[in-house]
């Protein structure tokens, strides 16, 4: 499979602190990549570098063959790279509808408003939003505007799609259902990038997972290579005799 | 995935123009506001409807950046003043004939908008709000010393200059007739606007700027467009009022408080509504109208736009259209 996003050196600093430092890492086309790490590891910087929200200091991010490096979030997004916030960013007093609306017409395919609406309408169906289409975004609950996320980037018909922590704060039927939507959307072929503290969900989900710690990748590789490595552990346990204990303990 | 076609949603824009109640119903008002004095020449009540006209014409370029992309516009009158000077002088000095000397003025006037956007709109909230209010000022402060202009003194029009227009009789009524005009059109460009994609993006950015960039919008851009083509029309009604009053100084064509009338007036009617724009301009043209015959208290209006605004952002966030769609919801799919 080829590289649909190339990360190569990222760098970025904020005042003394070094949010991501020589990060290199790539998301290959149709593969779900989970990014995981503590907190402060810097997951959602690498988002916000990857699209664009702040230029890196050094290093290149090349997507679709295009060097999208320091290009406003609007560029990038026409490229066909969407994402979803961590902290939900509704349009407030826009139905959904609308809301997903501005995702299709914004997107990669720059529709025109009356085809963006039939596109707006099925991504608001396929996150299970049908029910909602002119209720004021702000009137959604938690899970709604999560979903609305979901479904406002999925109107652009993106070729990537950047998670942020898509399944935090839901309950776990709703955990269940927004898991079964992902697997559909990586099944129409878009790539995703996906940050998640749920380890259970993110190891079931993802093809191969890079996890981040103080800015650096510690390690890369299956969910299974990353369960037992120890330096991963140790990372979020902070103890390298607990690690070794629960090390050991993984593996009956 | 299935997609599901049928049903009209509340503010369908698929519908062609034409077969849209909405825009048949600024077509009635623009045809009552061009009648209704004119059945009897009832002079009185056409001075009264040309101020509603020019207010309704501040109000609704006014929503393009206040309503729709959530942009406090404080010195939206330097459009309107700066339209009136430049038809004026170009009338006056350089013998043009009206048309000609109102288009000029409204091209000149978009254009520098679309400069004077293009810089300060970098700026958000407050700052953008104070960086509108140094333009008029900056602007006012320029004409004030500007030989050609007249400086301080303004520009005055012989009475000759009606006679093209057959009289001052007449003159006053193609006048009225052509700010009636003025006014339909920005009533239709509101309507064009809020029913297009450029306006579904201006919506976006007034919600939330960052994540309308992140959704692809444009929004330095569409920014920059919207506030220069917010100054086209509003520059036609300067050029307009200012010759038919044969005058022009710069107090008046700068005048803040008219600035601030047009925004109390958005305020009043509901923000991004065509219909609050225009009701709210018509209100407060009356209720202005009705203050004024008192004599104890000169620009008393001030007093309760001041009260007005406050009692609105307060109480009633969403104004007359807000409170109206509150209650009964169905209206939507009607007025917009």
């Amino acid at each position: 499979m080829t590289a649909l996003l190339e990360i190569d050196g990222l760098n970025k600093s904020f005042g003394g602190l070094r949010a991501v430092s020589d990060l290199s890492f790539v998301v290959r086309e149709r593969e779900i990549l989970g990014l995981i790490g503590p907190n402060g590891a810097g997951k959602t910087t690498v988002f916000n570098l990857i699209n664009g929200v702040f230029a890196p200091d050094r290093g290149r991010v090349r997507f679709h063959g295009v060097d999208i490096t320091g290009h406003p979030p609007y560029h990038i997004a026409r490229h066909g790279l969407a994402r979803t916030h961590q902290i939900v960013q509704p349009l407030a007093e826009l139905s959904v509808l609308d809301n997903c609306t501005v995702g299709a017409c914004f997107g990669r395919e720059n529709l025109s408003l009356a085809r963006a609406g039939a596109a707006a309408r099925e991504a608001a169906v396929f996150t299970g939003l049908e029910d909602r289409l002119s209720t004021p975004a702000s009137q959604l609950t938690i899970a709604g505007k999560k979903r609305l996320e979901l479904a406002r980037a999925l109107a652009a018909r993106p070729r990537l799609l950047l998670l942020d922590e898509v399944l935090a704060g839901l309950n776990p039927t709703e955990i269940e259902r927004m898991v079964k939507v992902i697997r559909s959307i990586r099944e129409q072929g878009i790539a995703i990038l996906i940050i998640e503290h749920l380890m259970q969900a993110i190891m079931g989900l993802s093809d191969r997972i890079v996890v981040l710690n103080s800015g650096q990748k510690l390690a890369e590789g299956a969910p299974t290579e990353i369960a037992n490595n120890t330096a991963v552990i140790e990372a979020y346990l902070g103890d390298p005799a607990l690690a070794t204990t629960l090390h050991g303990g993984a593996q009956p | 995935m299935k997609t599901d076609n049928t049903g009209s949603m509340p503010g369908d824009r698929r519908a062609p123009m034409l077969r849209r109640p909405f825009f048949w119903i600024i077509a009635l008002v623009i045809v009552a506001f061009a009648i209704v004095p004119a059945v009897g020449n009832n002079v009185e009540l056409r001075e009264s409807l040309l101020l509603a006209t020019v207010y309704i014409t501040l109000a609704s370029n006014l929503n393009l950046m206040l309503g729709y992309a959530g942009y406090i516009n404080f010195g939206s009158i330097v459009f309107f003043g700066l339209g009136g000077y430049i038809s004026v002088y170009l009338i006056s000095a350089e013998g043009w004939p009206l048309a000609a000397a109102e288009f000029a003025a409204g091209a000149a006037v978009s254009l520098l908008a679309l400069f004077f956007g293009l810089g300060i709109l970098r700026l958000r909230g407050a700052f953008f709000a104070l960086a509108t209010i140094g333009i008029n000022e900056g602007v006012e402060a320029f004409v004030s010393n500007f030989e050609p202009w007249g400086g301080s003194a303004g520009l005055y029009l012989s009475t000759t200059i009606f006679a093209p227009l057959g009289g001052p009789m007449r003159a006053l009524w193609i006048i009225y007739f052509l700010l009636v005009a003025v006014m339909g059109a920005s009533l239709y460009l509101s309507y064009a606007v809020k029913t297009s994609k450029f306006g579904l993006g201006l919506m976006a950015i007034g919600q939330n700027e960052d994540a309308a960039g992140v959704l692809g919008v444009p929004a330095p851009l569409y920014k920059a467009i919207a506030y220069s083509l917010s100054a086209f029309l509003p520059a036609l009604a300067g050029g307009l009022y200012f010759f038919k009053g044969a005058f022009i100084q710069p107090p008046d064509a700068f005048d803040l408080s008219l600035s601030t009338e047009a925004m109390v007036i958005v305020m009043l009617g509901g923000r991004g509504t065509i219909t609050g724009a225009a009701i709210g301009a018509y209100l407060y043209e009356e209720l202005r109208g009705f203050l004024l015959t008192s004599q104890s208290f000169s620009n008393f209006q001030l007093v309760i736009s001041g009260v007005l605004l406050l009692v609105i952002v307060l109480f009633v966030p969403g104004g007359l259209m807000g409170w109206i769609y509150g209650r009964w919801p169905r209206v939507k799919q009607v007025l917009e």
